[in-house]
């Protein structure tokens, strides 16, 4: 991600340009009560929906914007050109949107851990505004800020702005846990209240009488500098795909909504040639950096929606965009390791290859498959790509073709992609390569095909690969099949204008599906020969699904009336709940049986976060969050939801839990399941009914490819595999959450254990 | 646990006598002789051993003599995974030398259950060559070879694979399972293993070895009568194979997996099997499941499925068309599993709901980059019923049309399932 003050702060101090000169003789204002405020921005570089910044002028005798810029991090770091004039245009944009209202953007060189304590003192500074960042290590050093401002006596507000929601909300109602898949996350979802609306911009009314001390050298000292001062070399630069902006964005967020309406369909386009181009009404980059709202975008998109489609309530798929970014923010918030798979407890330890030939050739467009390198160049030249682009390189890097670890893939789109967020860029990889998330894996995109399908003429590969212009469609997508005569006649030999294929993509897909296999039914004690049941689901559906732990389903999944299938967006709006609202109503899935204990449970495990909380930020908001007012007793009812795990037992066998539960039950009926090897299934069965049992764990895991392994012996599995199968312990037990949390211990314990001795 | 480490570490064994009288324990266990940590009885220590990893063994191993000869009693050395990679080449760590070293010197004869995990390094899957051609002393039952990233085995030299592994094949005369896919083993070789094997082997899992022959399978087939499980090429299938498979004396096959790669289109040609013999396997082992994976271009199909053909699961890595589809649906009655990864532009509605139709076994589908419309996938759906136990269908695959979008879709298909279903989803970012 663009982790300029994240980053630099945990970096040796840096070379400091002179910020002791600043100002002392800026105006006071005269009424000494009046506070001076700053507003530190990060993300979130926009006027519009920013409550933090709102909260800077409100009542303030001064404020002045700043950012943090440090030069020496800009030339070491791995982001990549684009990315760094995204930003400065960014900046430019904020700087000349604040001059309109006799305001300007003060850009600091340095880290705000060294520069803060001198700008509190010199700008007699008493309140210090910003706004929530979710990710690990921003929250790491927010609060090493905030430490720092109590000390010199200034008052911190942070706002939630970045995100729809507050993660920590969604995290709370799934028990304390972050949901691990979509499906559970948009049922979450569902039960909240609708986003906050987004607060007035920014206005010469909203600032009153507060104004910005601004000196004569304000250029020199906090101008926005060019890409040239922090070093990069800009000649021969094209011009930016993307430019950088609030006013950009907003300008793109029209077109984006007049184009919705003109098309008047919502469900998600389907991809065609045209799509893999950037688009005048792509917005991802200005969500990224906050040029962009997205409760703006999310209340533009709601508003749009009711008027085309006649006030009927929008399906959650409408914000899906958002809400994918929201899901991998929730998962990421409180998991220092999400973008590692070593030590990050929701990642599966694959054996990836190391091969930094083979990953220098995809990252510099040269594995010899056109339309993998025509998407590398793509995101090299624009930043941007389409995101089943993004799919298909992906997917090619790591499970696909070249086996290589996610984490490399994810650095090499850290450097290039505008949109690249750390939580959502590593969720996406580990998505992508299969590491998490409970993702089917059978589906390996094909290098050649799904280009073909995409664009069966070729011209996006033309495009970006000059080089290539010559052949015909036939042979664009494997130009290394085409006879000599027609390389010839494109001025292009393979092998020497361009390369030839790197991998021969049968042999590594078949390859590589068998280690996924092999690697998914270790992890799932499936002994089985289908390849769908290797990965784990609770409701016979690839993508994970609902999980059984979840509270919530086990009180879903006891309705056993099919026609009403509770719980998502999509079956609330076909059952009909016409309320206009997108908070669903789940008064229709009250339990008829005793929950009166859960409930009281679930009222106090509800009320107790809360309220620590509340004592937690006391200090940080001084304006305390409206939503958490008017939350409480709706909540309690509504979400009334057991959380504890005894009360799951009752859910056995009935009608929409999940396969395996299923299976076991119609073998206990002697059903016969058709053409299935009965030792296969015993095995399976036992797994399931005790997963705990440490003789299970290592009969599965010893025997994992043997498929009639002769006599299991008793050895205990790996200390990794264990802490993998936990996981899926997760999915497939019904006391799934006291498991998440042993889980979590024994991740802790054995991430403590010293190197092993042998 | 802390009561017992402290009675070692105070050298004062003999912990009954540190605990307050009569408290929690047993009488019984109050009158027996004193004891001591280090004089608990071996099968007991065994069997707590028998709980811990490798390592919290080795660790234990050190505290008394009486845990140390535990530590090497044979029961704890019948299975063990050498794990054999490069720091330049994997993420892992590499089983270490100096175990390796003492499992040659004292276990070797205990190993039964054997496998090589190696890294994509030529010096790892040399590395497990040069231990395996140490086994000499071994009853290996249970044998694998597993490469984890690219086939390593292929580089070794040939001589040098082969020579190690007949080591085994010699020494070791009860094998009963080996897992040998993507290396150079040859016929010669296979030749040693039933010559000395023949009467234990029970599975062979040999995909992608390219240096054997459908000769050198097939003589395993003929000698190896209990064989049950075996994997192998389909340019090693042949009706001799599947008619020396179904002799009487041979046992029931159990799964066959036949994987069937092409290196160039249109460079492979690809026989046919006769109905005949697949009859035959079916005869005699009317169980057995077969399992295919292709990995071909779409015109390379015309060979397969033409006639009845008893396959169980199907797996298609790449584009297959939509007549094979048609033609599996006339021709797979057996089939349980099917998953495509990618087929034309064209809806395959038609050839679903032949395959709900005729396939009455099956209970698992996925499909990649197909295109089937809402109405034809319900239909699919309702005809087969709750007995899709697994259906992974990707989003993209679903083409809204008249009769449903994806949220009428998503409730119609989970109540002919009976159970909540949605389609695939990747992240849109």
């Amino acid at each position: 991600p663009f982790v300029c003050q994240g980053r630099s702060a945990r970096l040796p101090s840096a070379v400091q340009l002179p910020v002791s000169t600043l100002e002392s003789q800026a105006p006071e204002p005269l009424n000494t009560m009046a506070p001076n405020s700053i507003h530190w921005f990060r993300k979130g570089l926009r006027l519009h929906d920013n409550p933090a910044l709102r909260e800077a002028v409100r009542g303030a005798g001064t404020v002045r914007c700043v950012y943090f810029l440090d030069p020496w991090f800009a030339g070491s770091s791995n982001v990549g050109v684009n990315r760094w004039r995204f930003l400065l245009q960014c900046l430019e944009d904020l700087d000349a949107s604040l001059r309109k209202l006799n305001s300007r953007l003060f850009v600091i060189r340095g880290q705000p851990a060294n520069v803060f304590p001198r700008l509190f003192k010199e700008w007699k500074i008493s309140r210090l505004t910003f706004e929530y960042d979710s990710e690990p290590f921003g929250k790491e050093r927010d609060a090493a800020i905030k430490k720092l401002a109590m000390e010199a006596g200034v008052e911190v507000i942070v706002k939630i702005s970045h995100t729809l929601y507050d993660l920590d909300k969604i995290i709370e109602l799934n028990g304390g846990q972050p949901p691990l898949t979509y499906k559970r996350f948009q049922t979450l979802i569902s039960r909240l209240d609708p986003p906050e609306m987004p607060v007035e911009t920014l206005s010469d009314a909203l600032m009153g009488g507060c104004v910005t001390p601004v000196s004569e050298d304000h250029g020199e000292k906090y101008g926005v500098p060019s890409l040239e001062e922090l070093g990069f070399d800009t000649e021969g630069l094209p011009s930016a795909v993307w430019p950088g902006g609030e006013t950009e964005a907003l300008t793109r967020i029209e077109r984006h909504l007049e184009r919705k309406a003109w098309v008047a369909n919502f469900e998600r386009p389907r991809m065609n040639a045209n799509s893999l181009l950037a688009s005048p009404t792509g917005l991802s980059p200005y969500l990224r950096f906050g040029c962009l709202s997205c409760r703006l975008f999310y209340f533009k998109l709601t508003d749009l929606y009711r008027k085309v489609k006649k006030n009927s309530s929008p399906p959650l798929s409408l914000y899906g965009q958002l809400l994918w970014r929201e899901f991998f923010y929730t998962a990421a918030t409180n998991n220092p390791r999400f973008d590692k798979m070593e030590g990050n407890p929701i990642c599966v330890r694959i054996p990836w290859d190391k091969n930094p030939e083979a990953l220098a050739k995809w990252a510099e467009a040269k594995t010899g498959f056109p339309w993998i390198d025509a998407i590398m160049t793509q995101l090299r030249q624009e930043g941007w790509i389409h995101h089943l682009a993004r799919h298909a390189v992906a997917c090619f890097l790591t499970r696909g073709d070249l086996w290589i670890s996610w984490e490399e893939g994810m650095k090499v789109f850290e450097e290039l992609l505008l949109d690249a967020d750390w939580s959502v860029n590593a969720g996406s990889w580990m998505w992508l390569s299969c590491s998490s998330f409970f993702q089917q894996f059978f589906h390996c995109y094909c290098p050649v095909g799904f280009g073909r399908r995409t664009d069966p003429n070729g011209d996006f590969i033309r495009r970006y690969l000059p080089v290539l212009r010559g052949f015909p469609a036939k042979y664009i997508y494997d130009p290394w099949n085409a006879p000599e005569s027609v390389q010839a006649a494109a001025k292009c030999i393979i092998g020497v204008h361009y390369p030839k294929p790197m991998v021969h993509h049968a042999e590594a897909s078949r390859l590589n599906i068998e280690r996924m296999k092999q690697i998914y039914q270790q992890l799932s004690r499936y002994r089985g020969l289908g390849l769908l049941a290797s990965v784990p689901s609770t409701n016979g559906n690839g993508n994970g699904g609902m999980m059984a732990y979840s509270p919530g389903e086990q009180q879903s999944g006891t309705n056993s009336n099919n026609s009403h299938l509770p719980g998502v967006s999509g079956s609330s709006v076909a059952t009909g709940n016409g309320s206009g609202s997108i908070l669903f109503n789940f008064d229709n899935e009250e339990q008829t049986g005793p929950r009166s204990v859960g409930q009281q449970q679930q009222q106090r495990l509800h009320t107790l976060p809360q309220s620590q909380h509340q004592q937690q930020h006391a200090g940080y908001h001084s304006v305390p969050d409206a939503s958490q007012n008017i939350t409480s007793s709706r909540l309690y009812h509504e979400f009334a939801v057991p959380q504890h795990p005894g009360l799951f037992l009752h859910t056995r066998g009935s009608g929409i839990t999940g396969k395996r539960e299923r299976e076991s039950e119609r073998e206990a009926l002697g059903e016969e399941e058709p053409a299935s090897c009965s030792v296969n299934k015993m095995q399976r069965q036992s797994a399931e009914v005790s997963p705990q049992s440490a003789e299970e764990l290592a009969t599965s895991f010893s025997s994992q490819d043997f498929l009639s392994e002769p006599e299991p012996e008793p050895e205990r599995s790996g200390r990794l595999m264990q802490q993998q199968q936990q996981i899926f312990n997760v999915f497939w037990s019904k006391q799934g959450f006291l498991n998440f949390q042993t889980y979590f211990k024994v991740c802790s314990q054995s991430s403590r254990e010293p190197g092993e001795g042998l | 646990m802390k009561r017992g480490r402290s009675a070692l570490n105070s050298k004062c064994p003999i912990f009954p006598y540190h605990e307050k009288p009569g408290k929690r324990h047993k009488p019984s266990f109050a009158l027996s002789p004193p004891t001591d940590w280090g004089n608990l009885p071996y099968h007991i220590v065994l069997q707590i051993f028998q709980h811990l990893s490798l390592v919290d063994r080795a660790r234990a191993s050190s505290v008394c003599r009486c845990w140390n000869d535990v530590f090497h009693m044979p029961d704890l050395w019948r299975r063990f995974e050498f794990e054999l990679n490069q720091p330049a080449t994997s993420y892992l760590r590499s089983t270490h030398p100096d175990l390796i070293q003492q499992i040659i010197k004292k276990h070797a004869q205990h190993l039964q259950y054997v496998s090589f995990k190696v890294d994509s390094s030529r010096e790892s899957a040399e590395a497990a060559c040069d231990i395996l051609s140490q086994l000499v002393n071994c009853t290996i039952k249970t044998l694998g070879l597993i490469s984890t990233a690219r086939s390593s085995f292929m580089d070794v030299s040939q001589a040098h694979f082969v020579s190690a592994l007949t080591v085994v094949f010699v020494n070791s005369k009860s094998l009963s399972s080996i897992k040998i896919d993507d290396t150079p083993v040859d016929d010669p070789s296979l030749k040693v293993l039933v010559a000395n094997n023949s009467d234990t082997l029970k599975l062979l899992k040999m995909s992608s070895c390219p240096h054997v022959s459908p000769a050198g399978i097939l003589c395993v087939a003929d000698q190896c009568h209990g064989l049950r499980e075996l994997a192998l090429n389909y340019h090693l299938l042949s009706d001799e194979l599947l008619l020396a498979l179904s002799s009487e004396k041979h046992v029931h096959l159990e799964h066959l997996r036949i994987d069937v790669v092409s290196e160039n289109p249109g460079q492979t040609h690809f026989h046919t099997i006769k109905r005949s013999s697949w009859e035959a396997l079916l005869r005699h082992s009317p169980k057995v499941n077969i399992v295919m994976y292709f990995f071909l271009y779409e015109e390379e199909f015309d060979p397969f499925f033409c006639e009845e053909t008893p396959v169980t699961h199907l797996y298609f890595g790449r584009a297959v068309s939509k007549e094979m589809l048609g033609r599996i649906g006339l021709n797979c009655p057996r089939l349980v599993e099917l998953v495509v990864c990618a087929n034309g532009l064209n809806p395959l509605d038609e050839e679903l709901i032949r395959i709900a139709k005729r396939c009455k076994s099956l209970t698992a589908i996925g499909l990649g980059e197909c295109e089937v419309t809402c109405s034809g996938f319900v239909e699919f759906v309702k005809m087969c019923g709750g007995r899709l136990t697994q259906l992974s269908i990707m989003e993209d695959v679903l083409i809204p049309d008249n009769s449903y979008n994806m949220e009428q879709l998503h409730s119609e298909v989970s109540k002919h399932l009976g159970r909540l279903w949605f389609p695939d989803m990747m992240p849109t970012w």
